[in-house]
């Protein structure tokens, strides 16, 4: 089964080579997995600089507020509304999940199980193509008059159903279609990833061969999937409401506000494992090949993540315990969310108990991993605080919540991502970054980051909300000591902001004058690392590779090689 | 931990503050021995030239058990907590105590009225006092509200009582604090409702009961007074006509 869908698949490709590509057919329209991996990974780092961007605004008005933030201007209410909705809207859906889930998803999947390309490429293509749309709409969102949406990346109804409520008649329509049309480029992918993984390994990879990421950004994919169906059902509902005019959300006709919420969140909160997966599943691969230690717990980390899977449906109304929903339900929803700590500790553990007995190796992909670990800690307990409903009815909608979701949202969606680039530049372009600036680059992003949303747990605890424009009308929170707290978070952004040029620069100029890459420079055991760096078009050259053993065979007793790559032969 | 920052200004802010303080002790206890022994783990098996690392995969049960061992701590801690959530969770919105006092809660893009029942101590009749972004309390008073939206969703936040309740359009819900600390401090709205949602600030004022009823008497148009049996009488009569 595995080597006929993959047969067929390379017969296409070799018909391909027959005549030379244009520029446009190759790095445009091609359906070559690795090439739609790029598009994903440049579009949403791209979509970073400008959600980076909106948050470097609002965070500069906060802490000076009134004056004219530079690059920008005076900040409206409005304004700040809408920035901090489209920060988020874009953080989530046009950073993290092309990022984690489809670049690496599309780039890694294939070369990871062996076979040459995605089982239906066009609707590969496809998927990307929808996706541009989607953030094309999103950013001509800003320009309509009116301006862009600002009822929260939530997007609780009547405000956001109501032109007369948001004063955005256009932009929040917009946002809609481009938030929908974000979704189906996705569902059109997950269809990808999932078919792929099960018809197109290679020779001789058994389940339990498949390399731990790839698991993760399938088992993100199946999550995916099954939680959305709510999500599309209630945008199409209110796209309705704000533009025909219906009522499914609008009280005053009969209709109910909580159940967006319901219909919302049932999705929403699956959707932070759907980025979370991808990104500890890089972690897995980083951890094992610097510190050459087989995976602890292989099987662990797999059921442990099923089964965060699986519990993620059943929390959603912890976004809601005052909400107005019966107060009864909330004794359901606090256990189940206290619950989520155990498979998630059972996997940082079996992280740790990777890194013991190993040979640690200090590379920058490895500290960015490391680092991960240490800071989705702090984002992990934290969430204990707001799942006791007990103190969330306190700590709701607080700078507290926020701090606990850049705790958990910044490893994975930056730090992770960052590990992944830094771990495979090599087999993508071929070239080797600059290991020095590197390591600035990861101590300048790390720190800073720490000086951003540490305060920010302290202005949560001393009772202030998110999504303020400015403390000035509240005597209570507006002192002197919390001004001081805002104004440090803000320049530990800029620093940040400013220690990510060293980061470009060694993109760009790795890509041109770095070391050469060679096919496996870091002693690494998957298959990815068997094709030629760059990989070409269809992998492999036509050799599909054979696998004789599990993906993290490092420091194998009586063997001379601390590595044991999963296509050599046993002998 | 919470009252460093706020003062407690509820019967109820207590509990709550509680447990805080039990969930930051159990957490941080058992985040900083987390990350003391990853950083230990780091250092010590840092790479030295020479030195290969060990095979371990995880499966056998000894190894399985240094990550079950401290899963059922986790649990452990898990079910304090949950305990004694449920206790406060049923003690804040949950249990509705026999209200001394009520007041109307109604909010809107972008503002705040509130409804105190007047001299005759009941809501709902002609006395009734309405400010705007004031909420007047009497200390020690046992109070239901009464929380509605005339628009979008609010939420109701008064971070001195540790209190919080969305406001739900077409819905009144009900919830209940007793004021224990005379004073003035913040109300803020939770929930995203639009351009003012940051400018919607109202202050919660809470007095002795003298100076309260101070207030009341002197927000009292004087023909609603009731001051007189005429007019007591005169107002029971009109209540009992609106009523019928
Ligand atoms: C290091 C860069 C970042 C900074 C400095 C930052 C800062 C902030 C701040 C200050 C807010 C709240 C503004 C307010 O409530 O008034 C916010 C909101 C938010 N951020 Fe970030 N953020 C960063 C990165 C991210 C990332 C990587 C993600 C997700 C992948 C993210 C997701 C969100 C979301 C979902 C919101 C809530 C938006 C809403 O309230 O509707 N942020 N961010
Ligand atoms: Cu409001
Ligand atoms: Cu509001």
């Amino acid at each position: 089964m595995a080597n006929t869908a993959s047969a067929t698949a390379s017969v296409g490709h070799d018909e391909e080579h027959g005549h030379s590509e244009s520029f446009w057919s190759k790095y445009c329209f091609s359906t070559d997995h690795k090439i739609i991996g790029f598009q994903y990974l440049f579009t949403g780092m791209a979509m970073g600089v400008i959600g980076g961007f909106f948050s470097y605004v609002f965070r500069m008005h906060l802490a000076f507020p009134g004056s004219s933030v530079p690059f920008f201007g005076v900040v409206s209410p409005a304004a700040y509304n809408s920035l901090v909705t489209n920060h988020g809207t874009i953080m989530i859906f046009w950073v993290a999940m092309p990022v984690l889930v489809a670049a690496l998803g599309n780039f890694l999947i294939p070369l990871m199980i062996g076979c040459d390309d995605m089982v239906f490429p066009k609707i590969n293509r496809l998927s990307y193509q929808v996706f541009l749309i989607s953030a094309i709409v999103l950013i001509c969102s800003f320009f309509v008059p009116q301006g862009g949406f600002g009822g929260a990346w939530t997007s609780y109804p009547p405000l956001s159903s109501n032109p007369q409520y948001n004063g955005t008649p256009f932009g929040a329509p917009m946002w809609l279609i481009a938030v929908t049309l974000e979704i189906i480029a996705f569902l059109l992918g997950g269809i990808n990833f999932i078919t792929t993984l099960m018809n197109a390994r290679a020779k001789g990879m058994r389940l339990y061969d498949i390399p731990m990421v790839v698991w993760m950004i399938v088992i993100a994919s199946i999550l995916f999937m099954a939680s959305v169906g709510p999500l599309v059902a209630g945008s199409v509902m209110l796209l309705f409401d704000q533009t025909l005019g219906t009522t499914f959300f609008d009280p005053a006709a009969g209709g109910d506000p909580v159940l967006w919420q319901h219909l919302f969140w049932f999705f929403g909160h699956p959707e932070v494992y759907v980025v979370l997966l991808p990104a500890m599943g890089v972690v897995a691969e980083i951890i094992c090949t610097f510190s050459r230690k087989k995976l602890f717990g292989y099987k662990m980390i797999l059921y442990s993540s099923i089964g965060l899977g699986i519990l993620s449906f059943f929390v959603w109304a912890h976004h809601q315990f005052i909400s107005g929903v019966d107060p009864r339900a909330t004794y359901l929803f606090t256990t189940t969310t206290l619950l989520i700590s155990i498979p998630v500790a059972i996997m940082l553990f079996a992280f740790i108990g990777t890194l013991w007995g190993g040979s640690i190796r200090f590379t920058t992909p490895m500290l960015f991993a490391l680092a991960f670990i240490a800071e989705f800690l702090i984002g992990g307990v934290t969430g204990i605080w707001l799942g006791s409903s007990g103190t969330d009815i306190y700590l709701h909608d607080t700078y507290f919540v926020l701090a606990h979701f850049h705790y958990t949202f910044v490893p994975i969606a930056i730090i992770g991502t960052f590990a992944a680039i830094y771990y495979w530049f090599p087999k993508m372009f071929g070239k080797m970054l600059s290991e020095r600036w590197g390591k600035i680059h990861f101590w300048g992003t790390v720190i800073p980051f720490n000086g951003i949303f540490l305060p920010l747990f302290i202005l949560g605890a001393a009772g202030q909300h998110r999504r303020i424009a400015g403390y000035t009308a509240y005597p209570d929170l507006y002192t002197e000591n919390f001004q001081d707290l805002r104004v440090f978070a803000t320049s530990s952004l800029i620093v940040l902001i400013l220690f990510q040029i060293p980061f470009f620069v060694n993109f760009i100029v790795s890509l041109k004058r770095g070391k050469k890459a060679g096919n496996n420079p870091w002693k690494a055991n998957t298959l990815e690392w068997v094709a030629t760096s760059p990989a070409p078009h269809g992998n492999f050259g036509g050799n599909l590779p054979e696998v004789y053993r599990g993906p993290y065979e490092y420091s194998v007793e009586g063997r001379e090689e601390d590595y044991w790559p999963q296509n050599e032969p046993s002998k | 931990m919470l009252e460093y920052f706020l003062p407690r200004a509820s019967s109820f802010a207590g509990s709550i503050d509680q447990l805080f303080d039990i969930i930051t002790y159990l957490v941080m206890f058992w985040f900083t021995l987390t990350l003391a022994f990853f950083l230990y783990v780091v250092f010590r098996f840092r790479h030295k030239p020479g030195q290969k690392a060990q095979y371990i995969t995880g499966e056998t049960h000894r190894q399985k058990m240094a990550v079950e061992v401290p899963h059922y701590l986790i649990l452990l801690c898990d079910l304090v907590i949950l305990g004694y959530t449920f206790v406060v969770w049923h003690e804040v919105k949950i249990d509705m105590p026999e209200p001394d006092a009520e007041v109307r809660v109604v909010s809107q893009q972008w503002a705040w009225t509130f409804y105190h029942a007047g001299m005759d101590g009941e809501l709902g009749t002609e006395d009734d006092i309405a400010t705007i972004n004031e909420l007047h309390l009497k200390k020690d008073a046992q109070y239901t509200y009464h929380l509605e939206s005339l628009d979008v969703m609010h939420s109701f936040s008064i971070p001195v009582f540790r209190l919080k309740q969305d406001a739900v359009p077409g819905r009144i819900i009900r919830g209940h604090f007793q004021p224990i600390l005379e004073g003035e401090w913040d109300i803020q709205c939770a929930e995203m409702c639009g351009y003012g949602h940051g400018f919607m600030p109202a202050r919660v004022i809470i007095s002795s009961a003298e100076e309260y009823d101070a207030w009341v008497a002197e927000n009292t148009p004087d023909h609603l007074k009731p001051d007189t049996a005429y007019a007591q009488n005169e107002s029971e009569k009109k209540e009992a006509s609106n009523n019928g």
